[in-house]
């Protein structure tokens, strides 16, 4: 039995035969006819196919995607009904007696190599818009566009080398038990796609494709990111008793979905989701979701090959303002650092991205950009209940050149006779141990706080947590750490503030009983945690949680923390 | 046929989006509509896009506009009004 490993975009299982997604090839033999009319007509057809084909995926992306997705459809069914496009092919099948397909490569060659000619950048890419058009009719001309996805006729896991956004509003969760991909991270469209739509996902996995073939037996592992393939027996009876122990609970769980967030002794806890993407949006509401607690912003960034316009973002923002109606929506404005690839922010390479130009720091060296997406929050804060968060805050100035800025922008709205909402709540996370630490300055300043716990993990023990030699220091457990959260909700408390919590911790039910004690008024977490978090706060009581509070804080170490908490 | 010249002003010349609403305006016209720019004897074809991406106008370049048929007039308004929106 081989193993391969990737990463799991959620925790699932999934059992299942595989079908695979054939790359689609759009080779076509170069030939010469007689019958010039006849090639004409097939090139007719095959184009109004691609028409029809390119104005469902237009709608169902529209739908299940998002309109940012759909518009790449849009602009290729104006190339596809391009006349002079279509007139070239013409020109080229009478005058050179060649094939249709032949025809198409070489008028879509010729456009492309146009434009591609161009000053304007975002001219030059629309030459990949016309390769992909005319690659798109020759498939339809050639047949290969027939095994595009494969049919799916009964549950099974699909493995490909990459899925497009079209093709997976293709997918659907009653046929679909599983996905893997080699290309991918936790980031990718793909997986966010995946993690929306409740489908157990393994991406980026090496390999992948040369070791599996048509209806083997897998086993997707997303808690452990492994993919078992072909496994003996008393492996599969032992992932089908998993499978079947994580429906009992799924069941069980599904009975929280109206169910209020309350503690025994009847205080309510706010449990709130983490988006990317606004595809995620429905699967929290489903779940219950009280609010967002966390809109990573850096998904519309890395998805594309320049960055999102304010018109692009302010539509985005008020949607998801519109669909929460009323309800908190945090939105934190731009979190990313020297260690991740945007090539058109030509980011500075660094010894030590950690410790570098990231979050806060970057938006005030890329102010032109950062300004843009203020602009667009604070426009659409106007459709719901919008509140900023600031990244990666070290010290009270950050905060205060921050509120200048977006002063600056709202004079900016109001001469222009914009709408915005003027006493729009603007908070930080609190991440940084220097942050933690003078909580009490910084409380005067904000509306609120967050705290991140990867990253107040990370920095506290000065610990790379991708790096395994040092793996043992990274703990949720780390006692420093939970002292320094105990410290920021009482600080924020005392300053009459609001503090929340969108780390992984906040959604770790062996952790949510001991912040219910020390008073977190807000825990927001992915999907897939909620329903579970809303269980353990069904179970404790806050009083008796006070008590925990105070023992947990006398033990020595992480191991320590965590036994007690999983002896509660 | 009515004839009319424009002075591209815009910093970024007629750029995609800008190219891309010009053409789908002319596409609702029956008359036969040309551009060519800066007096060049080639001709653009507006109701085409990828046409008019591959002009390349960029700012300080003249459009000469050529519109012939039953409608050119609304033609010739729209696209000057349309022209006239990008360049502000």
């Amino acid at each position: 039995m081989e193993h391969l490993l990737g990463t799991g975009v959620s925790k699932g299982i999934a059992i299942g035969s595989v079908l695979i997604k054939q790359e689609h090839t759009s080779d076509y033999k170069n030939k010469s006819i007689t019958d010039v009319e006849q090639e004409w007509e097939r090139f007719n057809t095959a184009r109004d196919s691609a028409k029809k084909q390119l104005e469902e995926l237009f709608n169902q992306s529209k739908q299940s995607i998002g309109e940012k997705e759909a518009q790449i459809f849009e602009a290729h069914i104006l190339i596809v009904e391009d006349q002079e496009l279509a007139e070239l092919i013409k020109t080229q099948i009478f005058n050179q007696k060649k094939n249709a397909e032949w025809a198409v490569h070489e008028a879509a060659e010729h456009f492309a190599a146009l434009l591609e000619s161009l000053g304007d950048e975002y001219i030059r890419e629309r030459a990949h818009d016309i390769r992909d058009v005319a690659a798109r009719i020759i498939r339809i001309l050639t047949g290969a566009d027939k095994h595009d996805l494969p049919e799916v006729d009964k549950p099974c896991i699909i493995a490909a080398k990459d899925l497009l956004p079209g093709e997976m509003v293709h997918i659907s969760k009653d046929k679909v038990l599983g996905i893997v991909t080699e290309a991918g991270s936790k980031t990718s469209h793909t997986a966010i796609l995946a993690k929306a739509m409740g489908i157990p996902a393994i991406v980026g996995v090496a390999g992948l494709l040369e070791k599996l073939n048509d209806s083997d037996t897998v086993i997707l592992d997303e808690v452990e990111g492994k993919i078992l393939i072909n496994p003996d027996s008393d492996t599969l009876k032992n992932y089908n008793r998993k499978l079947e122990l994580l429906e009992i609970k799924r069941k069980e769980l599904e009975g929280f979905k109206d169910k209020e967030s309350v503690t025994k002794d009847g205080v309510e806890v706010e449990l709130y989701g983490n988006m990317a993407s606004i595809a995620e949006l429905p699967g929290l509401i489903d779940n219950g979701a009280m609010g967002i607690g966390l809109f990573r912003t850096e998904f519309l960034y890395t998805t594309q090959t320049s960055a999102p316009s304010e018109e692009e973002q302010f539509q985005i923002y008020k949607q998801t303002a519109e669909k929460m109606a009323g309800k908190t929506v945090i939105i934190r404005t731009l979190d990313i650092g020297g260690d991740k690839e945007i090539p058109y922010l030509g980011l500075e390479k660094e010894e030590n991205p950690f410790l570098g130009c990231r979050g806060i720091r970057l938006c005030f060296e890329k102010q032109e950009l950062w300004k843009v997406q203020l602009r667009a929050l604070l426009r659409a804060s106007v459709y719901g209940n919008i509140q900023i968060m600031l990244p990666m805050i070290s010290v009270v100035e950050e905060v205060r050149r921050a509120k200048a800025i977006m002063d600056e922008i709202k004079a900016e709205l109001k001469s222009e006779g914009i709408e915005y909402n003027d006493g729009i709540e603007i908070g930080v996370m609190i991440e940084t141990p220097a942050a933690a630490i003078i909580a009490d300055v910084i409380a005067s300043e904000v509306d609120f706080f967050s705290i991140g716990t990867n990253d107040l993990i990370q920095y506290t023990t000065a610990c790379d947590r991708m790096n395994p030699r040092i793996s043992y220091l990274y703990s949720q457990f780390n006692p420093s750490v939970l002292r320094l959260i105990k410290h920021i909700i009482d600080t924020g408390h005392q300053h009459g503030i609001k503090v929340g919590m969108c780390g992984e911790a906040a959604g770790d039910v062996r952790l949510i009983p001991l912040f219910v004690g020390m008073g977190l008024d807000e825990f927001s977490m992915n999907t897939s945690a909620l329903l579970e978090a809303k269980k353990t706060v069904d179970q404790i009581s806050k009083q008796e949680m006070q008590k925990v509070v105070e023992d947990v804080l006398k033990l020595k170490t992480a191991q320590e923390i965590e036994e007690y908490l999983l002896s509660l | 046929m009515i004839e009319i010249k424009f002075e591209i002003t815009n910093n970024e010349g007629l750029h995609a989006r800008p190219a891309s609403e010009f053409s789908k305006a002319a596409m609702k016209y029956k008359s036969d509509i040309k551009v060519h720019k800066n007096d060049d004897e080639k001709a653009f074809n507006p109701k085409s896009i990828l046409s008019i991406m591959s002009m390349g106008a960029v700012k300080g370049d003249i459009l000469k506009i050529q519109i012939t048929g039953a409608d050119e007039e609304a033609a010739i308004e729209d696209l000057k009004a349309i022209l006239e929106g990008f360049d502000k």
